[in-house]
């Protein structure tokens, strides 16, 4: 094991993009992302890879989606207001087939909204993130170790499957220090792109990397494809930790930095006799329907804590579909929520 | 017999959906010849933009790359960042590169971007039907400005080689058109050169092509042909606006500076 | 040590609040602990109130936001104003008494006084108050050894600025002494 260093969650998130072979990173200053964009300016240079500071979020994610249609590894990231810009680049991005990483740090809004810490762009994330049919896969970390896990195996699952995964972080993640180590993996191993637009040297036909079909007929066929692409996702890709859920009766629902919070409230739950657990959803998108359905047998309350006014709760909602109460807790605008407001809501839930 | 013509090698056999009399076609074909000519096609990477001109992706025979509407600029910069030794080009019309794209079009201009830029003008958008671009004349009369274009309410149109040619990255900026023989002569050399500064790493190198729209301007091609010659070219000017390989350039000053320079200190 | 101490350091600005979080994280860090640092970030950092939360724990660590600190290090008058009523019963305050003039009422705390800014300029060490009630902090509640003090101090400097770590290592004793 590498030797821990403290380090904050946006420079983990830069430094393991480096080591998951990404030469090409473009942005836009945006608080509370700023350290990321720093670190790959800082770095970049000295190892031949390329910082660019775009114009602007549009600008920035279609210099991703050029990158990547040339057959390169290529990541942007943003905060909340940004990746609303970034949307109709996703949604190419998307409809090209094209594997791209997007790091939201998310903060309060709508609009400008705060610069802290907020869980509020759920549904942009999972269901809105641009025009049209399709999804992205969202990982969602809530340790710095996990920041930095996660970029390889976004950049991974972005090969694998030609589409764009967002890390969908916030302000208190990406701006707080923890130890985090990075195992030596030797080089990434990076699949070859035969799609990529990058000159055909006369060897074969001209590939094009594009999202439109002005044939209606061929358009649903794509996406269909697609779908059915989404199907083996759900089905693979699935992730989430469950941790005292065994025996739960009642089960907090929590992703990110929430689920932090949620941990050390469960615990003191725990420590006065409450049967509670908690399920942390790890991908967002595909949910893990799994992991809550596991919970059903003995579960009687559910319990979904977020920092927003309540998105992921509508997914639980699914998932549980009637068998048990599903009731919701958050703080929002950038308020972080308290450990003990959360064991005020499963004492609540336990009378 | 000997041949004397032929479609080039950069061209698939696909054929153009352009309208009669559309000038997308020759401008096209002159992309195409200028890649044969230069031998690039195997590494060369196209745009293509929304509008008309957005099924290029099918009429080029190298690679392409279909951008969002405007940001051909930025994908373009995505692709050669990724590929130093690809030689890409975007294909954009008036409405892409100087209205939803202009913020892509000037930074990537004065980054000095080491891309070629083809512009179509002709000053109306085609692909939705003939609304008010950027570039259409005072008094105009198009979808959008039944009344003729009134610049007390839509302002003026854009200049964009004249606008281009004060930036620093900016390697070549000139505008041509393909009206007659001669014209098309001119504007083929100007487009290979916009290809050669590429390969030789001297920049952004932009050729603006007045261009005709006959359909959406509601003319016979020839009359179309009559009004760029009569409207258009007076309120846009045939020339070179900045050359960086000609030695007396109007805008040659560089005053940049390659060092680290601190805010505040200087 | 308990199983998990809370520390929530506050001040202006420019006073050293983050870099004081950071050496006693990295400090945690080397003593084996599980550890957290969270600044306040924003527009209160430019020339306003800034703080930083630091959680060392022998456990997994929850929230990394200190609400409810068990040691408050306060360097001026707003954050003793803002933060002390939310201190622990049983908790710790350390106040630099030269920038800040007002006494805690509360009798459920511990209290400590240390006139850092003026101790760190008679001693030559100016801008080095942070690192002078780290020093109290170490002494009072022995979060680490003194081996991972130093060490982490250690991690805290860049080689390039090498010639700080005996001012600091000075403030964190001369802390520790009062």
């Amino acid at each position: 094991m590498a030797e821990k260093v403290l380090m904050k969650g946006n420079e983990a998130l830069a430094e393991a993009a480096i080591q998951a072979g990404c030469r090409l990173f473009f942005g836009y200053p945006i608080t509370p992302q700023t350290e990321l964009s720093a670190y790959m300016s800082k770095k970049m240079p000295k190892i031949g890879g390329l910082f660019l500071q775009a114009e602007s979020e549009l600008a920035a994610i279609n210099m991703v989606l050029g990158a990547s249609a040339a057959g390169k590894r290529a990541m942007t990231s943003s905060s909340s207001p940004g990746i609303s810009l970034k949307s109709e680049g996703i949604s190419y991005i998307a409809g090209s087939d094209v594997p791209a990483v997007i790091i939201n740090v998310q903060r309060g809004g709508p609009g400008l909204g705060s610069i802290q810490p907020s869980q509020a762009d759920y549904w942009q994330a999972t269901k809105a993130t641009g025009h049209g049919d399709f999804q992205l896969i969202v990982l969602a970390p809530s340790t710095v170790q996990e920041m930095a896990d996660f970029v390889g195996q976004a950049f991974d699952l972005g090969d694998k499957y030609r589409m764009p995964v967002m890390i969908l972080s916030d302000g208190m993640l990406g701006q707080m220090m923890e130890p985090v180590s990075f195992p030596e993996k030797g080089e990434p191993v990076i699949p070859e792109r035969p799609w990529a637009a990058c000159g055909h040297g006369g060897k074969r036909p001209h590939n094009i990397v594009n999202s439109l079909y002005i044939e209606a007929k061929d358009l649903e066929k794509t996406v269909v494809e697609r779908y059915k692409k989404y199907d083996i996702i759900k089905k693979e890709e699935q992730k989430a930790e469950s941790y005292l859920t065994d025996d739960a009766e009642i089960v907090v629902v929590a992703y990110g930095a929430s689920s932090r919070v949620a941990r050390s409230a469960v615990n003191s739950a725990r420590a006065e006799g409450i049967k509670v657990g908690l399920v942390r959803p790890i991908t967002l998108w595909p949910f893990p329907v799994d992991a809550i359905e596991a919970t059903i047998p003995t579960a009687k309350k559910y319990l979904t804590v977020e920092m927003s006014m309540g998105q992921m709760v509508d997914d639980v909602k699914l998932v549980v579909n009637g068998r048990a109460p599903v009731s919701f807790f958050g703080r929002t605008g950038g308020v972080i929520p308290t450990p003990g407001e959360i064991l005020d809501e499963i004492k609540k839930l336990n009378n | 017999m000997a041949i004397v013509f032929e479609k080039p090698h950069a061209l698939t056999d696909i054929p153009f959906h352009y309208c009669p009399g559309c000038t997308h076609g020759i401008v096209h074909r002159l992309v195409a010849e200028a890649i044969d000519e230069l031998g690039c096609e195997g590494r060369a990477v196209g745009v293509a933009s929304v509008g008309c001109s957005v099924f290029s992706y099918n009429y080029f025979n190298c690679d392409m790359v279909q951008a969002p509407h405007g940001r051909a600029p930025a994908v373009a910069t995505g692709i050669k960042r990724a590929q130093p030794d690809n030689v890409v080009f975007t294909y954009q019309g008036d409405g892409d590169l100087a209205a939803i794209g202009t913020c892509e079009t000037v930074h990537a201009a004065t980054r000095g971007e080491n891309i070629t830029v083809i512009f179509i003008n002709n000053a109306i958008y085609g692909m939705t039907g003939g609304q008010m671009a950027p570039t259409s004349l005072p008094g105009q009369i198009t979808q959008t400005t039944p009344y003729g274009r009134d610049v007390k309410i839509a302002g003026y149109p854009i200049r964009m080689c004249e606008m281009l040619s004060t930036l620093d990255g900016v390697a070549l900026a000139q505008r041509v058109t393909v009206d007659n023989v001669k014209h098309v002569n001119e504007a083929k050399k100007a487009i290979k050169k916009a290809f050669e500064n590429q390969i030789n790493g001297l920049g952004y190198s932009i050729v603006e092509v007045v261009s005709t729209c006959p359909t959406n301007w509601g003319m016979s091609p020839k009359a179309a042909v009559e009004w760029l010659e009569n409207n258009m070219l007076p309120y846009y000017p045939l020339g070179v606006y900045k050359d960086k390989t000609a030695q007396n350039s109007s805008h040659t000053g560089d005053g940049s500076s390659d060092k680290p320079q601190k805010g505040g200190e200087n | 040590m308990d199983k998990t101490m809370n520390v929530l350091l506050a001040g202006f600005g420019g006073q050293g609040i983050l870099f004081a979080g950071k050496v006693m994280a990295y400090s945690g860090l080397v003593d084996g602990a599980e550890i957290s640092w969270l600044p306040s970030y924003g527009p209160e950092m430019r020339g306003g109130t800034c703080n930083c939360s630091v959680v060392i724990s022998k456990d997994a660590i929850g929230s990394p936001l200190v609400v409810n600190p068990d040691v408050l290090v306060a360097m001026n008058k707003p954050s003793l104003l803002k933060f002390m009523d939310k201190v622990v019963s049983g908790g710790i305050i350390i106040v630099d008494s030269s920038t800040v003039d007002v006494k805690v009422e509360r009798t459920d705390v511990t209290v400590y006084y240390v006139p850092a800014t003026v101790l760190a300029d008679e001693g030559g060490l100016k801008g080095l108050a942070n690192m002078i009630l780290v020093g109290k902090l170490f002494k009072e509640t022995g979060f680490v050894s003194q081996d991972s003090l130093d060490k982490g101090l250690l991690k805290c400097i860049p080689p390039k600025k090498a010639e700080m770590i005996e001012s600091n290592k000075k403030a964190l004793a001369l802390g520790a002494a009062q």
